[in-house]
C-alpha cells in the first residue's frame, strides 16, 4: 500500500503549481496525470515531424511572477519572450496596427481617427485602474463574505480598503464595469468602429458571450491583467512552447522530492465518513492520502469523480449548474514559409504580433449568433500568431507554425458531436478566413490539426471545451468560483480541494488558483506558509 | 495631416528645423519629445545655458502640442475648458492658464493665444484632443490639432530682442509681455509673441514648417554677432526652474493620466489660485475648487531654497520633527540665483513661509554616496527674475 501527504489529480499547470509548493514544503506529493504526457492545456506537442505545436494555450502573460520566482521556474527552462502588438484587417485592404511604441500607435490610430489616438489613453488609464484592483486580489484567497471568521472579516476588509483606495470616481466605474458589455465599454471611448473591434476581441475570448453581453468588459480586463517583467497588459511565447511552462512547473516539483504519475487516470476519489482518503486508478490501483486536491472543474470533481452519496445534495447541484460552455476551437497549422500579408507589405514588424480579421462589431455579433444557432462562425474571429517569428525553436529553420485560436465554435453542433465532416468544414471555414488576407497561405500549408471544442474535452479534459474551466462572468468570479461556499479551494469533504482554474482567479495560465490552494493546504496542515501571498504596489 | 500607412518606418520625426539642429548638435545628443527627436545638448549644457542669460540663445520646441480652437462660440468653450476669464484675454495677447477635470484636478497647463476674434491656439505639455472634443459639446467650435503644422523656436536671453530687430521686425521692442504680433516673413507670416519658458526676456517665433529652415539660418545670420546660441532641452530645464514655472508629468501628474487615486493636484495645490476665477461663471472643476476652498487643500507647492550647494533633487522633505511631509519634484544649484533651489510638493499644513523644513539629499563624491540633511527655507516667488523680462520697450542687452 503506497500512502502519500497529498495527491494532485491532473498534472495541468495549476496541480503541478499546487504540488510543487506542498512538495517544496517538505510534504510527499503525488500528481497523477490520465495522459501519457503532463501539461493539461499548457503543452508542446510535436505532431508534425519538426514542428513543435502549443496546440492549446499559446501565449502566456498572466501566470504571475511571484510563482515564477517562488518556485524558481527560470532555473528550471522557463524563459517568456514578449511578442509586440498586434493587428486588425479590414476587408477594403487596410489595417490597424497596435504597435507596441506609444507615439507610433497613436499615429496609426490617428490615421483612422484622431480624436480615438487621444482617447486611447484614457481608455488605458481606465483599464489599467481597475488591472490595479483585481492584480492585487490575485494572490489571494477569497473572503467568505457570509462568515463572520476573523480570517474572512480581515479579507473583507482589506478588499474594503483596496476598494476606497480607488477614489470615488473608479468606485463607481469598477460596479459598471464587472457588468458592462464589452461594447459599451468600447462605445465609451471610441468613435470609430475599427478601433473598436481591435480593442473587442479580448472581451470575448473564451467565452460564451457576445460583445453585446454584459459582463464582457471584465474579460477584456482578464487578458489585460498580466503582465511580462512588469510590462502590464503584455503578452509573450513561452520559449519551447507552453510546454515549457509545464515541464518548469515539473521540474520544481521533482527538484522538491514530488512525484508525478503518467497515463494514470483516477476513476474515483474515496471518501469514507465525510473525508478523503485516497484514489482509485482505472486500472484499479488504489492510492491513499489525507488529502486530495483535484485540479479538474467541479463537474468532473463532483459528478465523476466523487459518489454523490457521499456529497450533500445542493454541492451537486450547483456543480451541476456551474456554467462552463465550449465556445472557441483552434487550428495549429505547419506551414513551409512565410505566408504575406499584402495589406502590411513584406517585413512589417507586426507579422509577429497577434493578427485578427473581424473589423466591427456587427460581425463579432453576427460570430456568436452563429453560435446560438449551433454552428461555428461562418466569418469567425479569429486570434493568430506565428510563434515561430519569436521562438526558433517551435520549427525548422524558414519554416513557420502558425497558431489560430478561433470563436464561436460550440461544443455541439445543433445538438450531436462534431463529425469528421464537419471539422474539415469547419476547418475550411477558417482557411477561407485567413486567405482572405493572405493569398498564398493555402499553398504553404504542411499539415493542420484541427480542435474543436469536442477535442478539448476529450483529450485536455476541459469540460464542453471551456478554456478557462469555467466562465469568467461576474456571477462566476471571486468568492463565488466555483460557486458560493467553494471559493476557498476546499471541497464539501474533509482532506478534499480544489486548485483547478474553476477557482478564483480563473483560467489563462495564471497558476494563481493552485499556489492559493495549496497555501489553504498548508494552512490546514499549520505548515509554514511558504506560498506567496498577495502583491505588492504602493 | 494626412499620416501614410508607412509612417511606422519611421518611428520618430525630425522636427521642421531637424537640418540645422543635427548639423549644430556637435554632441549628437538626442531625445524623444512625443513625435519628435529633439536636441538634449548641441554643444556644453552650461555654456549653453551661460549664453541664455547672458545673450541668447534658440531652443526648438516645434514637439509642443497646439491645438486651434475656432468658431462663434470659442470664447465661450475657452471659457469653459479653463480656470481663468479668457475674456479678459485681448487678441494679440497671450495667456498661462490650467484646466482640471471635474474634481478640481489639474488636467494639465499651456498657454492660451488668442490669435484673432474667436481663434485661438492652446499650447499644451500633453496630448489633449480627447479631453478638448469631450468638453466641446452644446459648444460652437472646432477644435484641431495643429502640433506638426506650426513650426515654433523660443529665442530667449537679454540679446533676444536685438536679434529680431537685425532681423527688421520693425517696433519689436515696444511688444509688451505676453504681446502677440505678426510679421512678413519671406512670403510668409512669422507670428512673434513675447513668451518664454525660461523666466528672462525672450519671444517665441511661429512659422510655417516650409519655412523654419530659412528663419534658423536668418537668425544665425544677424543673431552670431550678439552671441546667439543654440540650445538643448537639459539648459531649458535649469532655465524654467530657475523661473520657478512647474512642468506637467514632473512636478504634477496630469490628472486625466492619473491611475491611482490622489495622486493628481488642484490649482490650489500647485500655488496657481491665481489662476482660478470663480466671479466669471461656469467652468470645469468650479464646484470641486470652491469646495476646496471652503474645507482647505490637501497639498502645497513650495519653492525652497536649500541650504549647501548639493541639489535636493528627489529629496524627501521633512518637519522639524523628522516626519516625512512631501518630496521635491526639481531642483538644482542655480548660477542665476546662486542658491540651491527645489520645487516640492507638501502635505498641508506644512510649507507656510517660515515653516522649518528639511531635505534628506544623496549626493556622491568619487563614487562615495553621502546623506546629509539639509534646512529648506519657503521662498515666495520666482527664484530668478530680471528686470529685463518686463521692461517696454525691451532692451538691447
Amino acid at each position: 500500500m503506497t500512502r502519500y501527504d497529498v495527491i494532485v489529480i491532473g498534472a495541468g499547470h495549476n496541480g503541478l503549481t499546487t504540488a510543487a509548493f506542498l512538495a517544496k514544503s517538505g510534504l510527499k506529493a503525488l500528481v497523477l496525470e490520465r495522459k501519457p504526457w503532463i501539461g493539461g492545456a499548457a503543452v508542446s506537442r510535436e505532431l508534425h515531424p519538426g514542428w513543435i505545436y502549443s496546440n492549446c494555450s499559446y501565449v502566456c502573460s498572466l501566470l504571475r511572477p511571484e510563482i515564477y520566482r517562488g518556485l524558481d521556474l527560470a532555473r528550471h527552462g522557463l524563459q517568456v519572450a514578449p511578442y509586440g502588438g498586434g493587428v486588425t484587417f479590414t476587408r477594403d485592404g487596410d489595417y490597424i496596427g497596435g504597435y507596441p511604441d506609444k507615439d507610433v500607435r497613436r499615429r496609426e490610430y490617428a490615421r483612422h481617427n484622431e480624436r480615438d489616438a487621444d482617447a486611447y489613453l484614457r481608455y488605458s488609464r481606465d483599464t489599467m485602474r481597475q488591472c490595479r484592483f483585481i492584480r492585487s486580489l490575485l494572490m489571494r484567497t477569497p473572503p467568505d463574505p457570509a462568515s463572520l471568521r476573523l480570517r474572512d472579516l480581515r479579507e473583507l476588509a482589506h478588499l474594503g480598503r483596496e476598494f476606497v483606495k480607488l477614489g470615488p470616481t473608479t468606485m463607481g466605474d469598477t460596479i459598471r464595469f464587472y457588468s458592462m458589455s464589452i461594447a459599451d465599454y468600447l462605445n465609451e471611448y471610441f468613435e470609430s468602429d475599427l478601433v473598436k473591434a481591435h480593442h473587442a476581441g479580448s472581451g470575448i475570448i473564451g467565452t460564451a458571450l457576445g460583445v453585446h453581453s454584459p459582463g464582457t468588459a471584465y474579460v477584456l480586463l482578464h487578458h489585460y491583467m498580466g503582465d511580462v517583467d512588469g510590462q502590464v497588459g503584455s503578452w509573450g511565447f513561452a520559449r519551447g512552447g507552453m510546454g515549457a511552462v509545464s515541464n518548469a512547473l515539473a521540474g520544481a516539483l521533482r527538484a522538491a522530492g514530488g512525484e508525478i504519475r503518467a497515463d494514470a487516470p483516477v476513476a474515483r476519489i474515496l471518501a469514507r465518513d465525510g473525508r478523503v482518503n485516497g484514489v482509485v486508478l482505472q486500472n484499479g490501483d488504489e492510492l491513499y492520502s489525507d488529502i486530495v486536491i483535484s485540479s479538474l472543474d467541479p463537474k468532473r470533481t463532483f459528478l465523476k469523480l466523487l459518489d454523490a452519496g457521499d456529497l450533500d445534495a445542493d454541492v451537486v447541484r450547483k456543480a451541476r449548474e456551474f456554467r462552463i460552455r465550449g465556445s472557441s476551437g483552434k487550428l495549429n497549422i505547419a506551414l513551409d514559409g512565410l505566408p504575406s500579408f499584402p495589406a502590411l507589405g513584406a517585413g512589417h514588424p507586426l507579422v509577429a504580433g497577434d493578427m485578427h480579421f473581424l473589423d466591427t462589431l456587427e460581425r463579432f455579433e453576427r460570430a456568436y449568433d452563429d453560435w446560438k444557432a449551433g454552428t461555428w462562425s461562418k466569418d469567425p474571429y479569429l486570434d493568430l500568431l506565428i510563434p515561430s517569428l519569436t521562438d526558433p525553436t517551435m520549427t525548422p529553420p524558414g519554416k513557420h507554425y502558425m497558431s489560430v485560436f478561433v470563436q464561436y465554435v460550440p461544443r455541439e453542433l445543433a445538438g450531436r458531436d462534431w463529425t469528421d465532416a464537419d471539422r474539415t468544414a469547419f476547418r475550411e471555414t477558417v482557411f477561407d478566413q485567413i486567405a482572405r488576407y493572405s493569398p498564398d497561405f493555402r499553398s504553404l500549408v504542411l499539415h493542420a490539426e484541427v480542435r474543436t471544442p469536442q477535442e478539448l474535452e476529450n483529450e485536455v479534459g476541459l469540460t464542453e471545451g471551456n478554456i478557462f474551466q469555467g466562465e469568467l462572468t461576474f456571477d462566476q468570479l471571486f468568492f463565488n468560483r466555483p460557486f458560493p461556499g467553494y471559493a476557498q479551494y476546499r471541497g464539501p469533504l474533509r482532506g478534499m480541494y480544489l486548485c483547478g482554474s474553476a477557482t478564483h482567479p480563473g483560467g489563462g495560465v495564471m497558476a494563481a488558483p493552485g499556489a492559493n490552494a495549496a497555501r489553504e493546504v498548508l494552512r490546514d496542515l499549520r505548515r509554514p506558509a511558504i506560498v506567496p501571498q498577495g502583491w505588492s504596489d504602493d | 495631416m494626412t499620416i501614410p500607412r508607412e509612417h511606422y518606418l519611421q518611428a520618430v520625426f525630425p522636427t521642421p528645423f531637424h537640418a540645422r539642429t543635427s548639423a549644430a548638435n556637435t554632441l549628437n545628443a538626442w531625445h524623444r519629445w512625443r513625435d519628435y527627436t529633439v536636441a538634449d545638448a548641441y554643444f556644453d549644457v552650461g555654456l549653453e545655458y551661460t549664453a541664455l542669460r547672458n545673450a541668447c540663445t534658440v531652443f526648438d520646441l516645434s514637439p509642443m502640442t497646439k491645438h486651434l480652437i475656432t468658431g462663434p462660440d470659442a470664447l465661450a468653450y475657452m471659457n469653459r475648458l479653463v480656470t481663468r476669464d479668457v475674456a479678459k484675454l485681448k487678441p494679440g495677447r497671450v495667456g498661462y492658464t490650467v484646466w482640471c477635470d471635474d474634481a478640481g484636478q489639474v488636467v494639465d497647463d499651456g498657454t492660451i493665444f488668442h490669435l484673432r476674434d474667436h481663434v485661438y491656439r492652446l499650447c499644451s505639455q500633453e496630448r489633449q484632443l480627447d479631453w478638448l472634443h469631450g468638453s466641446a459639446p452644446g459648444f460652437d467650435v472646432s477644435i484641431q490639432e495643429e502640433t506638426h503644422d506650426v513650426a515654433a523656436l523660443a529665442l530667449q536671453g537679454p540679446t533676444s530682442c536685438a536679434v529680431l530687430k537685425r532681423l527688421g521686425l520693425a517696433g519689436i521692442e515696444t511688444l509688451t509681455p505676453f504681446g502677440i504680433r505678426g510679421y512678413a516673413f519671406e512670403g510668409g507670416e512669422l507670428t512673434v509673441s513675447r513668451t518664454g519658458f525660461t523666466g528672462d526676456l525672450g519671444y517665441e517665433l511661429w512659422i510655417d514648417p516650409e519655412l523654419a529652415v530659412a528663419l534658423w539660418d536668418r537668425l544665425f545670420d544677424v543673431g552670431q554677432q550678439v552671441g546667439l546660441k543654440p540650445m538643448g532641452t537639459f539648459a531649458l530645464e535649469m532655465s524654467r526652474i530657475e523661473a520657478g514655472f512647474i512642468q506637467a508629468g514632473v512636478d504634477f501628474l496630469p490628472a486625466d493620466r492619473a491611475i491611482r487615486a490622489e495622486r493628481t493636484r488642484s490649482p490650489f495645490e500647485l500655488d496657481l489660485a491665481w489662476l482660478v476665477d470663480f466671479a466669471k461663471g461656469p467652468f470645469t472643476g468650479r464646484r470641486a475648487l470652491l469646495a476646496e476652498k471652503a474645507r482647505g487643500s490637501r497639498h502645497r507647492l513650495v519653492r525652497l531654497d536649500v541650504e549647501g550647494n548639493k541639489p535636493a533633487k528627489d529629496a524627501f522633505i521633512y518637519d522639524r520633527r523628522r516626519k516625512n511631509v512631501g518630496v521635491v519634484t526639481s531642483a538644482l544649484w542655480s548660477p542665476a540665483a546662486k542658491s540651491n533651489i527645489a520645487l516640492a510638493s507638501v502635505e498641508m499644513p506644512h510649507g507656510a513661509p517660515g515653516d522649518e523644513l528639511w531635505a534628506e539629499i544623496y549626493y556622491q563624491k568619487e563614487l562615495k554616496w553621502s546623506r546629509l540633511m539639509a534646512r529648506c527655507t519657503v521662498v515666495e516667488g520666482p527664484f530668478y527674475s530680471p528686470a529685463r523680462r518686463r521692461a517696454v520697450p525691451a532692451a538691447d542687452c
